[in-house]
């Protein structure tokens, strides 16, 4: 999760799609996130690395579309929409999100669980995939 | 007779001592004078015949003479009015002494540095008469440079004895118990120099009649450049050396603990001594010696439990070995006093304040009665109701009855009462409505006690004692200590060095105050 500047950053990503819900007349998508490159990256306390600026999701509204597609409170977002999400400010990252055209965000999310999970099953069984749930997801690895 | 000769003095002095005696009876007179201005101890204290010893058996004083005169009485009560005890005499001595004294040591300084400094003035004036006097045909024509040095001297002359009004001659006050060293070397080395310039004078030009008057003037001129300078030396040692701080002086008064940090700088332990006074009187609050004990009720109780009997004829060991029991079983008793100090602090205040509420209300109150005449409400007021005009004086009296009983209960749960009576109360109300002040600028002057210099009546000199164990002429060092002692309190002077400072740069530039957010915001999407 952490990167070494000028080096290509590595990481296992899960693919997220969320339908925004309307409400009234906002569209939601059901999280918080918390990070940027113009906040205090000490005090996050879902990332490993303190130094580490990315974009994280703090809190997930129960019931809410980001959890039933899949989203869990400490990832980190990588991609949104196809629009990098590592070295963003918390407006901008707002902004990409929260666009009212589209009603559908794509996100490429990453977590330490999914790390563990490869490294695990590239032990145990080569070609082994996690259980899904009904929201399309695969896991990828990606180089940004 | 027996009894009326007995009580009619103050009989029950006979067994303290005279100078207690004598304290306490000043102090007394100085408290009922306070009161009601009249000094009503005096009266029954006289006398005995002038010059004759008071044990005199042949004395010829009349009849209400105390038969057991002689062991029990110093003072008889008597007849006469115009003889004089040998106590009262002492007592008007020291009352002589406190008020300006006529004492001749106390002149001699100033009249020493006043004819010096007539002579070291008049000096070059006689330099340059003289030989026009004496021999004014010989001398020989001096023109223009003359009259040049003439105005110099002039000038220079103007300034000396305008300089030395400003400087030296002010009224001292005080009195210093050994000689001021720098003022006497000052002294002497005028009298030195201006005696040398008279040798050479008299020796060089009054002898062989000297006729260059040019260079005559020039000595005259360069006399009064010497004392100018001479003066200098004296601005420097008495004035300006003392300024820049040195020390750090921390002055106790023993009596009730409140003390004070002065900054001074070198100066003689009896400058030192008589610069603290000056301060003492301006910012020490008064002293006052009913607030001081704890109250009986409290201390009593430790005493009572253990009767004490202590008889002439026990041998020393026994009366030991009886204490240190005694000391032993208080101690271990358990002591509850702290409690009841505790709790009657609490009460007393409580009390206090409570009175002060009633004096605060009752003052407002009796401020809102009056109003300054303005003079055009006369036109208007005239007809209906006549009001009449009031001097400050009368105005005062007027509002002074509604708030005298709420004065004097606050004043007296404050143990204030002898320093204010009746009549300086309506002195300062008066004061007051003169000035347009309101009733809390009225009432400051009750509610905390002030410096000393308020209480004082300015026509009384007042004598202080310098215990110390160097000389008093020694400069200050760190580490010393000296008292500063009067008749029922002292204030102990502490010396201590003010530190070296070692002041040290750091630049900042004005472009380098940069700052940064320091948050971690969380938005909802």
């Amino acid at each position: 999760m952490s990167f070494v500047p000028g080096q290509p950053v590595t990481a296992v990503v899960q693919r997220v799609e969320i339908q925004k819900l309307c409400q009234g007349e906002n569209l939601i998508l059901g999280f918080s996130i918390g990070g940027g490159i113009d906040q205090d990256p000490g005090q996050n306390p879902f990332s490993e690395d303190k130094s580490d600026k990315g974009i994280y999701v703090t809190r997930i509204t129960p019931g809410g579309p980001a959890e039933s597609a899949g989203l869990k409170m400490g990832d980190k977002i990588m991609q949104v929409n196809g629009w990098d999400m590592t070295m963003v400010t918390h407006d901008q990252a707002r902004k990409k999100l929260t666009k009212k055209r589209e009603d559908v965000v794509r996100l490429l999310i990453t977590r330490k669980s999914l790390e563990e999970a490869v490294k695990h099953s590239k032990g145990s069984h080569p070609s082994h995939l996690p259980a899904q749930t009904n929201a399309r997801t695969t896991k990828d690895r990606v180089v940004l | 007779m027996d009894n009326e000769s007995t009580y009619s003095g103050y009989s029950y002095k006979s067994s303290h001592s005279r100078t207690s005696r004598k304290n306490r009876e000043r102090r007394d007179r100085h408290r009922l004078k306070n009161r009601d201005g009249s000094i009503r101890g005096d009266k029954s204290v006289m006398i005995q015949a002038p010059g004759e010893p008071l044990l005199d058996p042949e004395s010829t004083i009349p009849d209400d003479r105390d038969d057991n005169w002689g062991e029990t009485t110093t003072v008889v009560t008597g007849t006469s009015v115009d003889s004089i005890s040998n106590e009262d005499l002492t007592r008007i001595s020291k009352d002589l002494e406190d008020s300006l004294p006529p004492d001749c040591r106390r002149y001699i300084s100033p009249v020493l540095g006043a004819i010096l400094g007539l002579i070291s003035a008049i000096t070059p004036l006689a330099f340059l008469a003289l030989p026009q006097l004496l021999w004014r045909d010989t001398l020989d024509h001096c023109g223009t440079p003359c009259e040049g040095l003439y105005i110099s001297l002039a000038f220079k002359l103007l300034i000396l004895l305008m300089s030395t009004w400003a400087l030296f001659l002010r009224p001292s006050r005080a009195t210093l118990p050994r000689f001021f060293v720098f003022r006497c070397l000052l002294l002497a080395l005028v009298f030195l120099f201006v005696a040398s310039y008279w040798l050479f004078y008299g020796v060089r030009v009054l002898e062989p009649r000297e006729t260059d008057y040019r260079g005559i003037v020039g000595y005259a001129a360069s006399l009064v450049d010497a004392l100018l300078f001479i003066q200098y030396l004296a601005l420097v040692l008495l004035e300006v050396r003392h300024l820049r701080p040195a020390f750090c002086l921390k002055v106790i008064r023993t009596a009730d603990g409140v003390s004070r940090f002065y900054n001074v700088g070198h100066l003689s332990i009896q400058r030192a001594g008589v610069w603290v006074l000056d301060q003492y009187y301006s910012d020490f609050p008064v002293y006052n010696p009913a607030l001081l004990n704890l109250p009986k009720s409290i201390l009593t109780k430790k005493m009572s439990s253990f009767k004490v009997y202590n008889l002439e004829e026990e041998n020393t060991n026994n009366s030991t070995g009886q204490s240190r029991a005694m000391i032993a079983a208080a101690a271990r008793r358990r002591d509850n006093s702290h409690n009841e100090y505790y709790y009657e602090e609490a009460e007393v205040e409580r009390r206090l304040r409570k009175r002060r509420a009633r004096l605060v209300v009752a003052v407002e109150e009796a401020f809102t009665h009056i109003k300054r005449h303005q003079d055009d409400d006369t036109p208007t007021s005239s007809p209906k109701h006549p009001r009449e005009v009031m001097d400050p004086r009368e105005a005062a009296q007027a509002i002074f009855a509604p708030m005298a009983r709420a004065m004097q209960k606050y004043l007296r749960a404050t143990r204030q009462q002898s320093y204010h009576t009746m009549e300086s109360i309506i002195n300062h109300l008066q004061f007051c409505i003169t000035h347009n002040m309101t009733p809390k600028a009225f009432l400051e002057r009750y509610l905390s006690p002030g410096p000393t210099l308020q209480y004082l009546d300015n026509n009384r000199g007042r004598q202080w004692t310098l215990v110390s164990e160097e000389a008093v002429t020694a400069s200050l060092r760190q580490g010393q200590v000296f008292c500063l002692k009067r008749l029922d309190f002292a204030l102990v002077v502490k010396v201590m060095p003010l530190p070296f400072l070692r002041l040290a740069e750091e630049f900042i530039d004005p472009k380098s105050h940069k700052f940064v957010m320091k948050l971690q915001s969380e938005t909802s999407v």
